[in-house]
């Protein structure tokens, strides 16, 4: 039975997103036909819009789904999300503001581009770029599983309103580019915001209290056993290291204004991990409320579930409307970022050195259509279960391009073959060990000491992939295999904003007779 | 002049990043807090303890870019 108020509620906002994504092609114009006013904003984005987008880009809706279902269902260990999210910013506190200078510096867009520039090796770019495409299309994927189960929740069922909402995002995508995302970024967190500080208060205080609630629990579930110790902290460690590897989080970081605003986000985010944790525990609320995992979606109802029981029609539209908004998001920039890899480290490095700027982005907005259609193909024509288990390998491959990007960022000693080679054995490891468990979970018992050590798989595949980092660079450059060119200077890693024009038009065609080729 | 402000910079660095590693330490314990009591106003301390966690974390981050900026 459809819902009319809450869909009500929730078209309004859909509605407000959509003029919102095409007027954002005129926000802080810029010349749309370069790649990076198109993919990367410009490269003009202050505190305030960094921190939106990067808040509304790295916590997805189907971590908002996702993570309440996995505490609803399995409890404490769901609780990982918390701990991986917070010692995220140190991590990227450290690394990103040295990716961003030298991106800055040199004109990359991608993190691909830094690894072509710093190593010298366009087939190990290609690794990096083929690895980012390949581990962002099952997560764009999930973004619609996210729009999928609050349209149920409004008693929606079938694929076409799944597939107008997709259309709608893919055009505006195309014709705004990183702006759209970053704008509807504002409205998205300010609902979403909203929702769990209502959520957060009002669910409580009917369901008796924050003691009723845990009481409620099964015994046992909210706290780990001794034998989850290993998978809590390496599920959280790594997917820490994993998550700034991926292409969207390196975009949105790319297109801040500088380097300082970078840094400055760093402190702030944390405050979406507070709303993450808070949002976790919705998990424990659904069951202190008896919601039921449904036939069709499992413990992924159990949000929309609670949200239906617990708020008037048109309360549960607008805190629906805040998740398929907040797909929106996270798959526009996605999208956009799989096209700056294909567009740059692909099509112009393999397919046409000589592409014009205005050839290189439209190839880019096309790019950035094919994906998003692709990843609509994957959720209507196959299993959901496709989806996830891919985008669980995706996080599992994405680490692997840890060792060239982030060792990359402080030295130049590990070889480019070094970290090749290590990048094969890293996916080819975290293939093998996620496979063992049928794509069932991310944890992989390494068989160490009595019992063995149960971890995240992603984790014991970046070892091993390090190790064959570290002794290959040793036996390389004990041979002398050439180390390759690098363009980048220590100084360029320090650097507060650009000392000499950005190098983004090195391919604009021959200026007309008489006037200097444009510069900026 | 501006290699020993440079080197002041530098030595900053150097202890203010140290303090970047107590979020990694207090959260990959796991054993440590993985505990009922005490608990706050009904929640865990298991719960309660990673939440305290996420504001130490985003404080200490705003030392550490004061000091290194």
């Amino acid at each position: 039975m459809i819902d009319w108020q809450a869909l009500g509620v929730f078209s309004a906002l859909f509605l407000l997103v959509t003029v919102l994504g095409f007027v954002a092609a005129h926000w802080r114009q810029g010349d749309l036909g370069l790649l990076h006013e198109w993919g990367l904003g410009g490269r003009r984005f202050g505190t305030i819009v960094t921190w939106f987008l990067l808040g509304g880009d790295l916590y997805t809706a189907y971590t908002f789904i996702a993570v309440p279902a996995l505490v609803f269902g399995s409890g404490a260990i769901g609780f990982f999300a918390l701990p991986y999210t917070i010692i995220l910013y140190p991590f990227a506190l450290v690394t990103m503001p040295r990716l961003w200078s030298v991106a800055r510096a040199h004109g990359y867009i991608t993190p691909a581009d830094f690894v072509r520039g710093r190593y010298g090796s366009h087939w190990l770019a290609l690794a990096v770029a083929v690895t980012g495409i390949v581990a962002t299309m099952p997560y764009i994927a999930l973004q619609l599983v996210g729009i999928q189960v609050v349209l149920a929740g409004m008693g929606i069922q079938g694929d076409l309103p799944l597939i107008i909402a997709f259309a709608i995002l893919a055009l505006y995508t195309y014709f705004s580019g990183l702006r759209a995302p970053a704008m509807i970024a504002l409205v998205k967190d300010t609902i979403i915001y909203l929702t769990v500080l209502v959520a957060v208060i009002v669910i409580p205080i009917r369901l008796g209290g924050f003691g009723s609630i845990f009481a409620a629990i099964p015994a046992g579930k909210t706290l780990l056993a001794p034998s989850q110790y290993w998978a809590y902290a390496t599920l959280a460690f790594g997917s820490a290291l994993a998550l700034f590897m991926y292409p969207h989080s390196i975009t949105g970081v790319l297109a801040s204004e500088r380097r300082q605003v970078v840094k400055r986000n760093m402190a702030l985010l944390p405050a979406y991990s507070f709303l993450l944790g808070v949002i976790a525990l919705l998990g424990y609320m659904a069951i202190a409320a008896g919601v039921q995992p449904s036939p069709a979606y499992g413990a992924q109802w159990a949000v929309p579930g609670l949200f239906s029981a617990m708020f008037p029609s048109w309360f549960a539209g607008f805190a629906f409307a805040a998740i398929a908004i907040g797909a929106l998001v996270p798959a526009s920039v996605m999208s956009i970022a799989a096209a700056n890899l294909f567009t740059r480290n692909i099509y112009t490095a393999y397919f046409r050195p000589r592409a014009t700027n205005l050839e290189e982005s439209n190839v880019a907005k096309t790019v950035s259509l094919v994906v998003k259609a692709g990843a609509l193909a994957f959720i209507v024509f196959l299993p959901t279960a496709y989806a996830i288990n891919l985008q669980l390998l995706g996080g599992v491959w994405i680490i692997q391009t840890l060792p060239a990007i982030v060792l990359g960022l402080y030295t130049r000693w590990f070889h480019r073959g070094a970290l090749f080679a290590g990048w094969a054995v890293g996916i080819a490891c975290g293939t093998w060990m996620a496979m063992q468990s049928g794509l069932k979970s991310s944890t992989f018992i390494l068989p160490l000491g009595a019992q063995g050590v149960p971890g995240y798989a992603a984790l014991w595949a970046l070892i091993a992939n390090l190790i064959v980092v570290v002794a290959l660079t040793l036996v390389f450059r004990a041979v002398r295999v050439p180390v390759g060119s690098d363009e980048t200077e220590p100084h360029d890693y320090r650097e507060e904003r650009a000392r000499r024009p950005v190098p983004e038009l090195r391919r604009e065609p021959v200026a007309p007779l008489g006037q200097p080729a444009r510069l900026l | 002049m501006a290699r020993s402000s440079a080197d002041r910079g530098r030595r900053s660095h150097g202890w203010g990043y140290l303090l970047l590693l107590l979020p990694f330490i207090a959260l990959l314990a796991v054993s440590t807090y993985n505990r009922q009591a005490p608990d706050l106003g009904g929640i865990p301390f298991f719960y309660w303890y990673q939440f305290l966690w996420v504001i130490v974390t985003a404080a200490i981050m705003v030392v550490v870019f004061r000091l290194t900026d």
